[in-house]
């Protein structure tokens, strides 16, 4: 229990910092203005230098895993989907897998029964998790545009209001908030639960889940229940986003323990797994079309290699080929 | 020291020992590694550090600046695979491909869990390669790279049969196998590789096959399966070996026309090439399609390959035909024509008998002989009398590169079903994209290996088994000269009552040739028999 235990401390370390650093006046502007700022720097400046860096590396073979029937004879029914031959089969093959999370859609569970007979259950709470807690993050950060907009942008606004069509409470309790919160709590106890996936995981794992959990409850507890000055965060979103930062008086600690977590979160980002949100649009098995045979694929480092001539391998052979009346190109 | 017993071996415990895994150090017990490559092989390939070592030594005399080869090893390698960087990077260790893995399945051991066979190799990239991993080390999963994490990868690296089956269910693709190739080619520079992968790759450089059989070896082979044939059938067929100006050539792998139950799937080829009087020849040179190389490193899979092409030049071909291979066509599919193409020597396969032009091969210029066949059937030049296979009820297991590389599917189940009259499938989730590995692909097929290798094929055996059980399956067919080879010993192992026999032995047992005589006996000279009364 060392690592998730350490991982936690480590979150609630940087809330705990930044919520008692922003009762000494003099050190807001360092949490309001020079950690987002610092944040997005790294976030944009590590995220493109991941890409490039991966762009740059060739693919040398085009290795795409088939899942489906190759495209053959015509009557027999190929696969767009999972053995796509065409650019379009592709976009679709990678949409399904980025929006839908296909693969992982596909995972099932092994069991050794006696007998012995191994069967193949069903296991689709790990993607269920996954979807959900990918999709209300989309949903809440889209939301958040309206901190940083104005007016606040139509998709945000129409968001909130399907977010908040229960219309619960005051303010309005948006689902998403619920489903994100229990996504991540689903993930996290299966992490510790599960002594498969305990045994894989390490400090990074936990600490990336504790800090989208401190994001997600710092962030629900200022809305719902410390009642953060929302047009005070607007303002100081704005300030930002016009590089003329300003910190209005009326934050309070829940407030900036959340943009600190957040800040830690992007900075992160660029040199952690969370990376998969860029890795996943370039992986080779995935977005390469299974036209193989039908399309040269250049290799740019291909390179001359030793090979056995044939001339060198019948000059080994040629009496005994002779003798068995096999053709020789010289005698 | 025997080997263990069924119900002993299945005593599997998938339990995660309270240490973690950076532990690097592993036990190599008999019975679940493969012994060194011997250093006539290494020397005869030009390979790094031949020398006289087996892995249960304590000093496995790596040259002495071998750390600073591994790592400029991967260093060169991040930069020539995006895949290698890429799945370095991303992986979120979701555990989603943990059971997935045959050897994990069979072994309980975590470390076959294809996430953290991965993660062997990313603990060093992480210490050698990252900011996070050189200042926070293990708790950023970094570990150092050591003489014992060379052993351990030696050791889990050839627990891995490069199947795929795991890239199948993870969310980015992350593919094992790619991790593995790589791992090897590692390995491979400091001359830490398996003899098992080693002789028939240097047999292939020198003789033109793995099994180093030389050109008049092979002219006697083939020779001794047309008078067979022969007298099987009645009908006497043309061979030829090294003919120019065949319109076609054909390749398989040299076990085919080597071991059983291969050879029956050989003269299942003669027959029907024959019956459609193709205009063929093999080659004594290009006498492999099989490509050990594979197993050992890119560069020894181009070196292999090579002769393909040049020799289909040599001799003036128009196109290629490739016999039942799993790895053969993964390298054949996804390799071949970006190694040693472009083949504009050759032409667009076209079908002589039938005139179907095979455009999904237009670029690489072969075809599978599945693809073929199927054609034939479909376009009805193939007279078949399906009863002739009645003694045999029948299942198909999908060969893991044929269905992982190619897609290659539908084909081979439609031939069955047009000479077999009783088929079975097993279970979905073993089949198809997610069938499971014979447990002895990727160089791993050898004696010593014998624990692991019934470790890693229960998943496999086990599907069989139940369909033996519930629908009487006598027969696994199957399109791959290592399963032919490695699913005998198998099932004799955990499904004890079923045979192993490629598409193409089904194929010459039901094809009616023309001036044959009355069959009484199939290709394996035995009884055509009556069909059983179906088990309960």
């Amino acid at each position: 229990m060392k690592k998730p235990f350490a991982a936690l401390i480590a979150v609630a370390a940087i809330a705990l910092v930044a919520g008692v650093a922003s009762r000494v006046d003099g050190l807001k502007p360092w949490l309001a203005i020079v950690a987002p700022y610092g944040a997005l720097a790294v976030l944009l400046m590590g995220l493109s230098w991941r890409v490039v860096r991966w762009s740059l590396a060739p693919v040398p073979f085009r290795i795409p895993t088939v899942c489906g029937q190759e495209k053959s004879l015509p009557w027999i029914k190929a696969s767009a989907l999972e053995s796509p031959w065409s650019t379009r089969g592709v976009v679709a093959r990678m949409g399904l897998e980025i929006l839908l999370f296909r693969s992982l859609f596909r995972n099932t569970r092994s069991r050794l029964d006696p007998g012995p007979r191994l069967i193949y259950g069903e296991a689709r709470w790990l993607w269920l998790g996954a979807m959900a807690f990918h999709w209300s993050l989309l949903v809440i950060l889209l939301r958040h545009l309206r901190f940083v907009v104005q007016p606040a942008p139509r998709l945000a606004t129409f968001l909130e209001s399907v977010d908040g069509f229960f219309q619960i409470g005051v303010p309005v309790l948006y689902a998403t908030d619920i489903v994100f919160v229990a996504a991540l709590l689903y993930l996290l106890q299966r992490r510790l639960r599960d002594p498969q996936v305990r045994f894989i995981s390490l400090f990074t794992d936990y600490f990336a889940l504790f800090l989208l959990l401190g994001i997600a409850l710092s962030g629900v507890w200022m809305r719902y229940f410390a009642r953060v000055d929302a047009v005070a965060v607007k303002q100081l979103a704005l300030s930002l986003t016009i590089f003329s930062p300003a910190v209005p008086k009326n934050l309070n600690a829940w407030f900036f323990a959340h943009l600190a977590l957040v800040c830690a979160l992007a900075a992160y980002l660029p040199f952690s797994k969370l990376m998969h949100l860029g890795g996943v649009f370039l992986s080779p098995t995935r977005n390469l079309a299974n036209d193989n045979r039908m399309r040269r694929h250049v290799n740019p480092w291909n390179y001359p290699v030793k090979v056995h001539t044939y001339e060198e391998w019948e000059d080994e052979f040629r009496e005994k080929m002779e003798a068995a009346g096999l053709p020789v190109e010289r005698h | 020291m025997a080997n263990p017993k069924p119900e002993e071996l299945v005593q599997i415990q998938y339990r995660t020992p309270p240490a973690g895994w950076m532990n690097p150090a592993v036990e190599f017990r008999k019975g679940t590694f493969c012994y060194s490559a011997l250093a006539k092989n290494l020397k005869y390939l030009g390979l790094p550090n031949p020398r006289e070592w087996q892995p249960f030594d304590a000093d496995w005399k790596l040259p002495p600046d071998w750390k600073r080869i591994i790592l400029e090893g991967m260093r060169e390698r991040l930069k020539k695979y995006r895949s290698f960087r890429l799945f370095m990077e991303i992986c979120v260790r979701c555990g989603a491909c943990a059971d997935k893995c045959h050897f994990y399945i069979g072994s309980g051991d975590p470390k076959n869990m294809p996430v953290l066979r991965a993660e062997l190799l990313r603990s060093v990239y992480r210490r050698y390669f990252t900011l996070s991993g050189r200042l926070f080390g293990s708790l950023a999963g970094a570990r150092d790279l050591t003489e014992d994490v060379i052993k351990e990868w030696f050791y889990y690296f050839h627990q891995c049969t490069e199947c795929r089956r795991c890239s199948v269910f993870c969310p980015y693709g992350i593919d094992t196998a790619e991790i593995t190739m790589i791992a090897r080619e590692l390995l491979n520079l400091i001359g830490c590789n398996i003899n098992w992968v080693l002789e028939p790759a240097a047999n292939c450089f020198r003789t033109g096959n793995h099994l180093g059989i030389q050109p008049h070896g092979f002219k006697d082979s083939l020779d001794f399966a047309v008078d067979e044939l022969e007298e099987l059938t009645g009908v006497r067929v043309d061979a030829s070996i090294n003919r120019k100006g065949a319109e076609i050539l054909f390749i398989v792998p040299s076990a085919d026309y080597f071991a059983t139950p291969h050879y029956y799937t050989f003269l299942g080829y003669l027959a029907l090439l024959h019956e459609i009087g193709l205009d063929y020849t093999f080659s004594a040179f290009a006498s492999e399609g099989g490509n050990f190389g594979l197993f050992n490193s890119h560069e020894m899979m181009k070196r292999l390959n090579a002769k393909v092409y040049a020799e289909a030049k040599r001799l003036g071909v128009k196109w290629i035909l490739g016999g039942e291979c799993g790895h053969m066509w993964r390298v054949l599919h996804q390799y071949m024509d970006t190694m040693n193409g472009p083949a504009d020597f050759l032409q667009e396969p076209v079908s002589p008998v039938t005139g179907t032009r095979f455009e999904n091969a237009r670029t690489t210029k072969m075809v599978h002989i599945c693809e073929f066949t199927a054609d034939l059937i479909h376009s009805g030049k193939l007279r078949l009398d399906p009863a002739r296979n009645d003694r045999w009820n029948v299942t198909f297991h999908d060969s893991c590169n044929p269905a992982r590389a190619m897609g290659l599917l539908e084909e081979p189940r439609y031939i069955l079903r047009n000479v077999c009259r009783r088929f079975h499938e097993m279970p979905e989730n073993t089949i198809r994209e997610q069938t499971f590995c014979c447990g002895s692909g990727s160089g791993l097929g050898t004696d010593e290996n014998f624990e692991m290798r019934m470790r890693g094929g229960l998943p496999r055996a086990n599907a069989v088994k139940y369909v033996r059980d519930k629908h009487g399956v006598n027969l696994l067919a199957c399109i791959c000269a290592i399963d032919k080879a490695t699913l005998p010993p198998l099932l004799e192992y955990w499904a004890p009552g079923v045979d192993v026999a490629g598409i193409h032995e089904l194929v010459g047992n039901a094809l009616v040739m023309r001036g044959e005589k009355e069959r009484s006996t199939d290709l394996r000279g035995e009884p055509i028999g009556e069909m059983e009364a179906a088990h309960a």
